[in-house]
């Protein structure tokens, strides 16, 4: 498969008054061509942070680009200029948001609001533009195109918005859609529209998809790759049936088993939850960021941060369990 | 679980209504009746707009009902008045979605947990402090806590306060409106796991109003499904995800996603098309027939009504029989 998208060591920081957040510290990964791949966390775990990171959308100051690359297509994307980056959102990366009524121009229609990328990037206009908009509201389905493409979004149900904006991100081909959050605003019902529409269209025009979630159940159905973020850190990334069935990090474990799933009945009296909160990232521990947390925690986890340890083919768990001199501890989630 | 099923709650043919505008009203509760029982979870689940919030906040007279009674322990609450009405607070409370909005940013810890106990002069001075200090461990904080200010503290943290302030008065009867879905995964299984320890110790009936069928699944004895304004199925927890006789509830619980991604794969998702219609001018019929799969004329002219079609199962749905066979 071809690599659309390298991260490498990539370190963000936002600088404030009372001091540096280092939001994201050393994160690398990779998407190719035609895979979703979600970024799991909690929040301030720094998968936002990074998504943004990738369409330069952090405002600069506060945020400060400390060090790594973003290669997409062979070109650092944290070396470009304002001009530059103009010229690559919407037509080489799309976006969506979270919460679709915010991220919409209210006061433009929204079949305005679809062309607008085709004006600027691709330079069609009139009939032409009007034309390839309807043909994306047909192509997210939302009924009644010719109608809907003169209404403003508040006319628009929160689904509704929602295809409308992955209309808006899709309208140029872009080779890679960032999906922040795409349904958490959104009803069950209508997130598994949304889902199954986005698995649609990825079948449909090959774009690779960064699927940013805290939602398990979510990860579950869409993505192929995972990588878990805890503290600004990656901790571990793998295949999605390695992340949820062979995980070698105790966050993801206490991650998955802190979930109820509706398929099972009620066993054990407890959900078992990970105590304690997420570490401070003024001052990120020196060692592993779950070291606090983790029932697992070792003299050198609070020391030393853990390298990324190889456990399976292209799967990655940065935790000293995995080191050949830590004591064996098995993944204690069962499986039917 | 209510072995003995002493009904604390007992809500009959509920309405409430807003204004939205000179005689058109929203009816966000239209005519529901059902019963919570002394020491259960009742979950009660819906999407969006479907009035559950309302549900909640209408039964402990939070909002004033525009139809319908509701009972608690035998004592209908709308007929309360002065002295007697203020009593009904003590034993009824809240915890709300959102740790931000519902707490006082001005005020100190101490007086946001005590605010129900001033109210009511409970207690004071020493006894007061020793209260505060007390409800602040059973919640999972520390006494030193007391003298902070709401914005020291962590979504999960400031849940627990609301929780603190909820218990002071030694309630009966909580209305957990949403209380995990603005927190973090890891910090919700602490929560709930908080709210059934203390139901387990201080023998409490909560209303657990969500939209998370996983979570509610979980945590409840019994649980009931909103469209619209309507009830649509209420059966116990097990019973409602085994032995589905609603359309609308199989729809709602196929499309959550499973996290298992091998399970998930080969799922068939019953995937509801549109939106749900508006509150204000609901179908006459089913509310739910616009989106339904078995809908028939009958549907669309004739409300069904919400039945016990099993010992303790209710459902409004004409064709229940042809659910509960389609398995």
């Amino acid at each position: 498969m071809k690599k659309i998208l390298e991260v490498k060591n990539l370190e963000v920081s936002f600088d404030t008054y009372a001091g540096e957040v280092q939001a994201v510290r050393d994160v690398s990964f990779d998407l190719y061509e035609g895979q979703t791949l979600a970024i799991v966390g909690e929040s301030g775990s720094g998968k936002s942070v990074t998504a943004k990171s990738i369409m330069r959308l952090n405002p600069e100051p506060p945020v400060r680009y400390k060090g790594g690359q973003i290669l997409l297509n062979g070109e650092n994307i944290l070396e470009k200029k304002e001009k530059e980056m103009q010229k690559i959102r919407g037509s080489h990366i799309g976006m969506i948001f979270q919460d679709p009524m915010t991220s919409l121009n209210p006061t433009m229609t929204v079949g305005k609001q679809i062309m607008e990328g085709l004006k600027k990037h691709q330079k069609v206009k009139g009939k032409e533009a009007k034309e390839i908009a309807l043909k994306m509201l047909r192509m997210v389905q939302i009924p009644n195109p010719e109608k809907r493409f003169n209404e403003y979004p508040h006319q628009f149900s929160g689904g509704m918005r929602q295809r409308a904006m992955i209309a808006i991100a899709l309208v140029c081909n872009p080779q890679i859609l960032i999906a922040d959050e795409p349904t958490t605003a959104l009803d069950v019902t209508i997130q598994a529209q949304i889902l199954d529409l986005m698995k649609d269209l990825q079948n449909k025009i090959k774009t690779s998809i960064i699927l940013i979630t805290h939602d398990l159940g979510v990860v579950a159905d869409a993505a192929q790759r995972i990588v878990v973020m805890y503290g600004g850190k990656i901790v571990e990334h793998g295949t999605t049936d390695q992340i949820f069935y062979e995980s070698r990090h105790p966050y993801t474990w206490g991650l998955l088993k802190s979930v109820p799933r509706l398929d099972i009945k009620k066993e054990n009296s407890r959900l078992d939850s990970i105590e304690g909160t997420p570490p401070d990232l003024f001052s990120p521990p020196k060692g592993c960021p779950f070291a606090d947390r983790c029932e697992y925690a070792m003299e050198i986890c609070k020391k030393r941060m853990p390298p990324q340890f190889e456990v399976g083919k292209n799967h990655y768990s940065a935790c000293w369990l995995n080191h050949e001199q830590a004591p064996k501890v098995e993944n204690p989630i069962k499986r039917a | 679980m209510s072995k003995n099923k002493e009904v604390l709650v007992k809500v009959r043919n509920l309405k409430k209504y807003f204004e939205v505008d000179k005689n058109v009203y929203l009816k966000a509760v239209d005519d529901i009746s059902f019963d919570i029982y002394r020491g259960e979870t009742l979950g009660l689940v819906g999407e969006s707009g479907c009035g559950k919030s309302t549900t909640g906040r209408t039964i402990i007279n939070i909002y004033k009902a525009d139809g319908g009674s509701v009972e608690f322990d035998g004592i209908d609450i709308y007929k309360l008045k002065g002295k007697q009405k203020k009593e009904f607070t003590k034993r009824a409370q809240m915890i709300f979605q959102d740790p931000y909005a519902s707490l006082n940013p001005r005020m100190l810890v101490s007086n946001i947990i005590a605010e129900g106990i001033d109210v009511h002069n409970l207690l004071k001075g020493e006894e007061r402090k020793k209260r505060i200090q007390e409800l602040l461990e059973l919640v999972g904080l520390n006494k030193e806590h007391a003298n902070r200010f709401p914005h020291e503290f962590s979504g999960g943290q400031r849940q627990r306060i609301g929780i603190a302030r909820a218990l002071a008065v030694n309630p009966e009867f909580i209305v957990c409106d949403e209380p995990i879905s603005a927190l973090d995964v890891s910090i919700q299984a602490q929560v709930v796991n908080l709210l059934e320890d203390l139901q387990k110790k201080m023998g409490l009936t909560y209303l657990f109003i969500a939209h998370d069928l996983s979570m509610v699944r979980y945590i409840s004895d019994r649980i009931a499904v909103m469209y619209l304004g309507s009830m649509m199925e209420l059966a116990d927890s097990d019973e409602l995800y085994e032995n589905t006789l609603h359309p609308y509830t199989k729809a709602l619980l196929s499309a959550i996603p499973i996290p298992d991604p091998k399970v998930q794969r080969e799922r068939q998702r019953i995937v509801l098309k549109g939106d749900v219609p508006s509150p204000i001018n609901p179908p006459k019929g089913c509310k739910f027939a616009d989106r339904c799969s078995m809908a028939t004329e009958k549907c669309k002219m004739e409300r069904p009504n919400f039945e016990e079609v099993k010992p303790g199962h209710y459902v409004a749905c004409h064709y229940w029989r042809e659910v509960e066979k389609q398995k």
